[in-house]
């Protein structure tokens, strides 16, 4: 008990120094001289936050960690070496990766506690994996639009934004019934999927000029949904980081 | 409502002001690449997925912690390989600006 209670604060401690190695990465990058310095704190930041997690004592198998770290490896380096013209694209697809892992964590973390997930616990959960549907698709539209494997022009019909809304509406009042009844789980993939719908209507009606607005809203959603991850792992680390993701918007 | 609770209330207001002063004071020239660094940043959410897949409680959370893992790693690596890239660009052309 004792060397696990020791353990705990070698993570606490580890995690401490990564927020300030993030904040000094963000500070660092206001000017373009200390710009790089800044990129290299924020890799060692997030070498120690996950060497960190690692050594947390709940870890019982290693293997799939490793494979799943090596397989995002191979995908992102691909990623960060695109043409600069492809900027923005690349942008919107990482949003949708983002949203991507915060959606599939809350959802893993719904399954695992259900039924008994405290009433603002799930409201927290609810928003989670509603911001970060909606992000996923959403952000995977504008990606498609920006290099143009989808139709540029806006798509527009009439009443379209009763139904978007009345599209919100519904996950947002599944969400409210699973507050009251966490034990739901049956309408859970109903509250998580139709924000995927809504995502894509969404960014329908944009052209592709507006797409750099839509981004970076979506990009705030992104911060917003993490840093709700944040509460329901009760992780500090993660509510800092993902709140400054969602200001530059 | 629990004290853990309101340390991360806490927590998110501080975070706020300080992200705030921080991302102010860069400037319009940085945003791009600031932009993929809190891109970069933001794949801390590896760590939640880590943890859900090396605590290995049922197939289906595995599974959909696996994803969450790839898909976080490939920001991390590609936010930061294209923020770099992206200064490295700056350098060499700022000595030609009077």
């Amino acid at each position: 008990m004792n060397d696990l209670a020791g353990n705990q604060t070698v993570i606490e401690i580890v995690y401490l120094v990564a927020s300030a190695l993030f904040i000094l990465s963000l500070r660092w990058m206001s000017s373009p001289s200390t710009a790089r310095r800044g990129v290299r704190a924020g890799e060692l930041g997030m070498l120690l936050a996950i060497a960190g997690t690692l050594l947390h004592h709940g870890i019982v198998d290693y293997k799939w960690i490793v494979i799943a770290l090596v397989l995002g490896t191979g995908i992102g380096i691909p990623l960060g070496r695109v043409q600069m013209t492809a900027v923005p694209q690349r942008t919107a697809l990482s949003h949708a990766f983002g949203a991507c892992c915060v959606t599939l964590v809350g959802t893993a973390e719904f399954y695992l506690r259900t039924p008994n997930v405290a009433p603002f616990m799930m409201a927290v959960l609810s928003m989670e994996v509603i911001l970060g549907s909606l992000t996923f698709t959403g952000s995977l539209m504008a990606a498609g639009k920006l290099q143009e494997i989808l139709p540029q022009p806006p798509l527009t019909y009439r009443g379209q934004n009763v139904v978007n809304l009345s599209l919100l509406g519904v996950s947002i009042a599944l969400a409210a019934y699973l507050v009251r009844h966490p034990g739901a789980s049956h309408l859970f993939p109903l509250m998580a999927g139709i924000p995927l719908v809504f995502g894509i209507l969404m960014v329908i009606p944009i052209g592709g000029a507006d797409m750099p607005t839509v981004i970076s809203l979506l990009n705030s959603y992104a911060g917003l949904s993490a840093a709700a991850m944040g509460f329901v792992l009760d992780s500090k680390l993660l509510i800092i980081a993902a709140r400054w993701t969602a200001l530059p918007a | 409502m629990s004290s853990s609770l309101i340390n991360g209330l806490f927590i998110f207001m501080l975070a706020g002001f300080i992200g705030f002063e921080v991302i102010r004071r860069v400037s319009p020239l940085l945003h791009t690449p600031l932009m993929s660094l809190t891109n970069a940043l933001d794949a801390i959410a590896v760590v939640g997925a880590i943890l859900i897949v090396g605590e290995h409680k049922s197939t289906l959370s595995t599974v959909l912690g696996v994803v969450a893992i790839i898909a976080a790693t490939s920001n991390v690596v590609g936010g930061f390989l294209i923020t770099d890239r992206m200064l490295r660009m700056f350098k060499t052309s700022r000595p030609t600006k009077p």
